[in-house]
């Protein structure tokens, strides 16, 4: 039956795959969101990934005798946001001194952030570390690739909720509003009375500690292991998104799922035997971002949403 | 002192301070992690500078980060923070690779290197160019559109090397067909050092003379300073942007030709290693000044020799070097913001003019 499933196959295994393959994508581009609404871009949140994936793993490994396999793998998630705001913390100190470049900073932090992973990380890539539990909404039906495309992880319900909750602090609070007036204009923001040091830092910790989780979501649910190659390059391309969602995080979910979605479709195709363009598939997120970056973007006026500080030094 | 002596001072002391201070938390990072810190800086300096065919490794790796910092150096005078290094790295690569096998051994070797040299090139050049021609005409964020780039180039590579140039013989590796050995580029006699390290030097040497001393320099630095004052002055602005990136993409592309035809001998996954985003750490330490680029370069190269050693006699993973490398340029960005912070590397103004007279 299962076997017999054929092309069938191919829409299940994406949207199984698409939550998987999500979830980080998720987590990163909602934290990097939060850090470049502040006016800031941080590109180390690769390095913040790997970080967190590392703690996560290393955490719910160790901690697995004394507290049980349930409920190990979520202080190792915990764990992960704590390591990703360290970071954080670092980048955004570094990168608000004086004609210090963001950018740089952020490839500085994803070198540095990679080898704490790998150094501290070495002892744990044999040991099996205890996986964060998933809601298996599929256990009625018995065909393997619909319960596997229905087994959620809570850490990407988790991700749906904070999307919207994002969405709300930005719009209909007053920390939202200063992380918008800092991030848009920095000169409005200090006559209104507001630290920007201190907005930009703790908008930038937090979003570390979103890209944090966004790497024990990698550790602890899929792949589920901790190797020196379990990123992908989802905190760099995190920036990307957040650029095609136009820094709103409602659009942050469906980019991610995009971007999740097309990871899933090269594989997905591969398994019934289409493996031809197999890694141009893979690179479809970044060619679509470019495309509507081209064709959204004029030289006139910058993008709608946005922020008017970024990338300016200021 | 003069002001220019004391600028100059500066811009040499404080990179070097900033570098001991790395040395000292590395120090303590490895305290730490239960290794002698002396014994660790010690063998840093042995693999790195302490003979000659240590300095050799060094220098091996230091070539392809010469060129490829231009990269990032040469648009950062125009404004443009370009991050595309290893798109054109890999880009420059496939080029050199495409024309190396094309032509096989129907030239003389020189015919062929030289060929395969203009193709990595071209093929880098018109990748950066691609970025800085979104920027101008689209006015789409030159970093964002390079880095998307990046990762185009990548698929690119695995795309080719995995399908279309793949040699059904590299099985654990997918590669391209291998190069005739004839054709692959030398070493500098009496050493195992490759030619490419004198492209690095020659590109650096190059860049710093176009950008200081040439009109076309000039012309670029002024649009980088105030982009309306050189639309005023009549400068071709878009051109200049066109110009530069290409220039950008072609020394990186270079790197690429040269990892291929003096290292791989072929075109594969090994072309993606770091060097793009080790070149981009290397411009902004060196404040895109490529003569400052070739020493940091040098730098940078030994800290990436010294990685086998850490792991061979202080038990410390290879990762040690990563976090190495960041300490040393976290610090060094940081010693960025403290320029004109020390009285000592200012001129003293507030004198009485009396006694500025007597001086």
């Amino acid at each position: 039956m299962a076997e017999a499933l054929g092309w069938l196959g191919v829409p299940l295994a994406i949207a199984a795959g698409t939550m998987r393959g999500s979830t980080p994508f998720l987590f990163v581009s909602l934290g990097e969101c939060l850090t470049e609404k502040s006016g800031k871009i941080n590109l180390g949140l690769e390095g913040t990934l790997l970080t967190g994936a590392m703690s996560a793993y290393a955490i719910s490994y160790l901690a697995q005798d004394s507290v049980g396999e349930f409920l190990a793998p979520w202080l190792g998630v915990l764990a992960a946001g704590l390591a990703g705001m360290v970071l954080g913390a670092i980048h955004g100190w570094l990168s608000q001194q004086p004609r210090v470049s963001d950018v740089a900073v952020g490839i500085a932090m994803i070198i540095f952030g990679s080898g704490i992973a790998f150094f501290l990380g070495k002892p744990f890539i044999q040991p099996i570390a205890p996986k964060l539990m998933t809601l298996d909404l599929g256990a009625w039906s018995n065909v393997p690739q619909l319960q596997d495309a229905l087994r959620i992880s809570p850490l990407f319900l988790l991700g749906l909720a904070i999307a919207p909750l994002l969405r709300w602090f930005f719009k209909s609070t007053r920390w939202g509003l200063f992380v918008r007036a800092v991030g848009d204009s920095p000169e409005a923001a200090r006559a209104m009375g507001i630290s920007i040091f201190k907005v930009r830092m703790l908008s930038i910790v937090a979003g570390s500690f979103l890209a944090g989780i966004g790497g024990a979501s990698l550790s602890l649910y899929y792949p589920g292991v901790w190797t020196e190659r379990i990123s992908t390059g989802q905190g760099l391309m995190a920036v990307a998104l957040v650029i095609f969602a136009r820094w709103n995080p409602i659009n942050c979910l469906y980019a991610s799922l995009l971007f999740g979605g097309a990871q899933a479709l090269g594989p997905a195709l591969q398994s019934v035997g289409v493996d031809s363009f197999y890694y141009i598939f893979n690179a479809a997120p970044y060619i679509l971002t470019l495309f509507i970056a081209i064709f959204t973007c004029s030289p006139q006026k910058t993008l709608v949403g946005s922020p008017g500080a970024l990338g300016t030094n200021k | 002192m003069t002001a220019i002596a004391r600028q100059k001072l500066e811009a040499i002391c404080l990179p070097m301070a900033a570098i001991l201070v790395a040395l000292l938390l590395f120090g303590i990072f490895c305290a730490l992690a239960g290794a002698n810190p002396l014994g660790v800086y010690g063998s840093i300096y042995r693999a790195a500078f302490g003979q000659w065919s240590a300095w050799q490794n060094t220098l091996l790796r230091a070539s392809p980060l010469m060129l490829s910092a231009l990269c990032t150096a040469l648009p950062a005078h125009l404004g443009l923070v370009i991050i595309g290094n290893e798109g054109a790295l890999i880009m420059g690569g496939l080029g050199a690779i495409s024309v190396g096998l094309a032509l096989g051994t129907s030239l003389p070797p020189l015919g062929v290197q030289v060929a395969m040299a203009l193709a990595g090139m071209l093929f880098g050049g018109v990748w950066i160019a691609i970025a800085g021609a979104l920027r101008h005409y689209r006015g789409v964020n030159e970093t964002i559109g390079s880095l998307l780039l990046n990762y185009i180039a990548i698929a690119l590579l695995n795309h080719l090397v995995g399908g279309p140039m793949k040699d059904p013989s590299s099985l654990n590796k997918p590669s391209t067909f291998p190069l005739a050995d004839l054709n692959m580029l030398g070493t500098i006699p009496g050493t195992r050092i490759h030619w490419g390290l004198v492209y690095g030097l020659v590109a650096c040497a190059i860049a710093y003379v176009l950008m200081q001393r040439t009109t076309f320099g000039f012309a670029a630095r002024t649009a980088g300073g105030n982009i309306r004052a050189a639309r005023i002055a009549g400068l071709p602005v878009g051109k200049l942007t066109l110009a530069i990136c290409f220039l950008a993409g072609s020394c990186a592309g270079l790197a690429g030709m040269v990892e291929v035809a003096a290292v791989h001998g072929r075109a594969n996954e090994s072309l993606n290693v770091g060097y793009g985003y080790g070149g981009i750490l290397v411009a902004f330490v060196a404040r895109h000044n490529p003569l400052a680029g070739a020493l940091v370069s040098v730098l940078l190269g030994g800290i990436l020799a010294s990685g086998g050693i850490l792991q061979r006699s202080h038990d410390l993973p290879d990762a040690t070097v990563l976090v190495f490398q960041g300490i040393v340029f976290l610090c060094v960005l940081y010693s960025e913001s403290l320029y004109g912070r020390f009285a000592i590397f200012q001129e003293r103004e507030a004198l009485p003019a009396s006694r500025k007279a007597t001086v």
